[in-house]
């Protein structure tokens, strides 16, 4: 039967298991708009684009399946932007499909026309001009395998208005083969056993699992490792849930607002075991100095990370719970007394500590650890930048994967709340909170609109500090605390705003009030709920490794 | 630092250059040349591209390479036994005086005359890169008004060929 390029698109969709879209219309996405209309698949309209992305993200990133958002030419498709490349940098699966003037019209500067193609082709990791309707199926076929396989991240998917209204035959391709593009997915039996001997011979082994744990489902298989060998296991920002937080091995995040005992350990380990991370600057400050008497497993199914910004003694490439599969029949249990007591001794006496909820000012850390309490940790939760993240890193305890959501990469303030009403619309069993700021909450406030059309129960705890806190701790710790710009005093009234788009608006100014409010908000199922959190002013984020410092060099505090 | 030549081929697409030359001006790798043109397969382009980059560098650039969908195989042939050429067409000052110098050199170098003007002649010069550089170097003392260089391609010699993974 011959259908339209509009009527292909859905239906390839539906074909790839497709149940949500987040999306925006414009005139160059009508006829596509016009299929939607009549199709099971369920569309959610969104207040910008930019929203449509990071809804699509939150999705992608609470399943494990692909995120699809959809916008229309121009300036539809240069607002996904910043959503797309915040899914690139933390390996998001995501189709984003965008509306093109017609084919007659490209590169003339037509009305709404945007070489979206040419501006993602750095934030994507494959994109398509589809200029023929012939070749559509087939293009949305290998877009999903693209986005899914391997390191996966966005593809886009540009869609000039002839081609969706041009009719051809249809017939979803079965399978895919692209030349040129061949994951790797089992390691080198050699390489692998060479990891376990390292393991076997180690004496103060470290694990760093970073995101590529949860992005594989290798959970189980890093805690059979860890337990299996007894191996400390210290999370990136991204693989946090990868491994229990509460666990007895749990060493907490590593990097500048890491732990003192993660950073401890790894620099005073001999192995470590990387495990789909990426040796990012966040991590592990100055690389030169980064685990100095360690040799390093490095085990990712992306070859270009190996040895980008670390040198790798025992490289392994493949998939992360695949290989860990092969390892773990390979490795036996070891005593190592010295090292675990040594962890514990520094798990004692470097605790995370914020001095404690006193009477007076709520504390953002205080606020955090009753989420989580009230919660049972079994929240999904999502953050926003700055601040509100790290303490959301650090005092909420995730035992899953896919329960932390973050902008880890790009640290895309606005993130957050879009993300948390994916993620809900995945996840209708879940609680789902978004940790804010109260700067980062108004770069997508509009949202709160598709929340409340959705009946998103979405809880947004903001962490209201009056200040851009975490460009103001900068300001204070490295400008002479010149606090320049940082000030966020004129805001609005986050419970007004909350209310006048329909959701419910709460607010704790005192510590006793915080617990109750919370309640009140877990109440709460038919809607979004706003919560502004008066907290501390200038509380930091501590412990701290000064950009481009050594891991075991950190500030703990300031001196009142 | 070395000099590397690589043999890239690429399906035959649009936008694979600009996918290419992104990549390195993003992340800072140096391209000495690069020329690109359609091969045996009507599907595929070949990329010779000689690039300056330590070991650790040539890695990342190789494998940032691959990361590309539309790129099929890379080769680096440094080390092969190959035939490298390239060509370039030299505008430079020639009257009644130094013509005969010029002929010389065109001669000594294998070259050709393939244009006369009135005060200038166009010499083209195939070679290695060293060879059209030695040229170059020649003519300089004359004048040279124009230069136009192709960027080299290579070929490794006898049966051994680089070719693309497809069906
Ligand atoms: C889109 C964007 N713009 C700017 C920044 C730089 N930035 C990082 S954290 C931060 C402050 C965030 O303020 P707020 O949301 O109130 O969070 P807090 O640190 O106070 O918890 C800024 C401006 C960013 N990460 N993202
Ligand atoms: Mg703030």
């Amino acid at each position: 039967m011959e259908l339209s390029g509009a009527e292909i698109l859905i239906a390839s969709l539906e074909k790839e298991g497709v149940e949500v879209i987040f999306g925006y219309p414009g005139g160059a996405v009508l006829g596509i708009y016009d299929v939607l209309f009549s199709s099971k698949i369920r569309h959610v309209l969104t207040r910008h684009e930019q929203g449509a992305a990071h809804a699509a993200d939150g999705y992608a990133r609470a399943t494990g399946k692909p995120g699809v958002c959809l916008a229309t030419s121009g300036p539809g498709a240069t607002n996904l932007v910043t959503g797309i490349a915040t899914a690139y940098m933390d390996s998001v699966p995501l189709i984003a499909l965008t509306g093109q003037v017609g084919t007659s019209f490209l590169g003339r500067d037509s009305f709404q026309e945007a070489d979206i193609t040419g501006i993602t082709l750095p934030i994507t990791k494959h994109n398509f001009l589809v200029k023929d309707v012939k070749n559509l199926a087939r293009t949305i076929k290998e877009a999903f395998y693209i986005a899914t396989t391997g390191r996966p991240g966005p593809v886009l998917i540009d869609l000039p208005k002839d081609v969706t209204g041009l009719k051809t035959e249809f017939r979803y391709p079965q399978k895919v083969e692209i030349a040129g593009y061949k994951p790797i997915y089992a390691g080198h039996i050699k390489q692998i056993t060479e990891a376990a001997e390292a393991i076997e011979k180690a004496q103060r082994p470290v694990i760093y699992a970073g995101g590529g744990v949860i992005l594989s489902d290798a959970h189980e298989e890093l805690r059979e490792l860890a337990e299996k060998a007894n191996i400390p296991v210290t999370c990136t920002l991204m693989g946090l849930g990868g491994f229990p937080g509460t666990h007895s091995l749990s060493l907490g995040m590593l990097g500048m607002h890491g732990t003192v005992v993660a950073n401890y350990a790894i620099q005073s380990s001999d192995l470590i075991v990387t495990i789909g991370a990426r040796f990012d600057d966040r991590v592990t400050g100055r690389t030169d100095t980064f685990g100095p008497n360690a040799k390093i497993i490095h085990i990712d199914i992306d070859p270009a990370e190996i040895g980008k910004n670390v040198c790798a003694d025992i490289p392994i490439v493949g998939d992360a719970k695949q290989v860990l599969k092969v390892l773990n029949h390979h490795v036996k249990f070891k005593e190592r007394r010295g090292w675990i007591d040594k962890i514990e001794e520094w798990k004692r006496d470097f605790a995370l500590s914020y001095g404690g909820q006193g009477s007076d000012v709520i504390k953002p850390q205080y606020v955090v650890e009753q989420i989580h309490e009230l919660t049972k940790g079994d929240a999904i939760i999502v953050t926003e930048v700055g601040q509100n993240q790290m303490w959301a890193a650090q005092y909420y305890k995730f035992n899953t994967p896919r329960s932390f959501l973050s902008s880890g990469g790009l640290g895309t303030m606005g993130y957050g709340f879009p993300a948390a009403i994916g993620a809900q619309v995945a996840r209708p069993d879940k609680v789902v909170f978004n940790i804010a700021g109260d700067g980062s909450i108004q770069m997508n406030i509009q949202e709160l609109a598709t929340a409340v059309a959705e009946k998103l129960p979405v809880k947004v705890a903001i962490l209201n500090n009056q200040y851009l806190g975490m460009v103001r701790q900068w300001q204070e710790l490295f400008y002479e605390r010149r606090y320049s710009y940082v000030n966020m005093q004129s805001a609005p009234d986050f419970v007004k705003v909350a209310e006048a788009y329909g959701a419910v608006g709460l607010r704790a100014t005192k510590p006793e009030e915080v617990r109750s409010v919370l309640e009140e908000a877990m109440k709460v199922n038919d809607r979004p709920v706003f919560i502004d959190f008066r907290v501390s002013r200038e509380e930091n984020v501590f412990p701290m490794v000064p950009a481009n410092g050594v891991l075991d060099k950190m500030i703990l505090g300031v001196e009142e | 630092m070395k000099q590397h030549t690589l043999a890239v081929l690429v399906k035959n697409r649009p936008g694979v250059l600009a996918r290419i030359a992104g990549l390195y001006s993003r992340r800072g790798f140096n391209i000495e040349s690069l020329t690109v043109g359609r091969t045996e397969d009507p599907r595929v382009s070949r990329i010779t591209m000689v690039v300056e980059a330590d070991e650790m560098t040539l890695e990342q650039i190789t494998k940032q390479l691959h990361k590309l969908i539309d790129v099929l195989k890379i080769s680096d042939i440094t080390h092969e036994d190959m035939v490298e050429r390239e060509l370039a067409l030299i505008k430079v000052n020639a009257d009644k005086n130094n013509r005969s110098d010029i002929l010389q050199i065109v001669g000594i170098f294998r070259a050709q005359i393939v244009d006369v003007g009135e005060k200038s002649v166009i010499i083209e010069v195939t070679g290695s890169t060293h060879k059209i550089d030695a040229m170059v170097n020649l003519l300089a003392p004359a004048g040279i008004r124009e230069l136009v260089r192709t960027g080299k391609v290579a070929m490794i010699r006898g049966n051994k060929a680089v070719k693309p993974p497809l069906d």
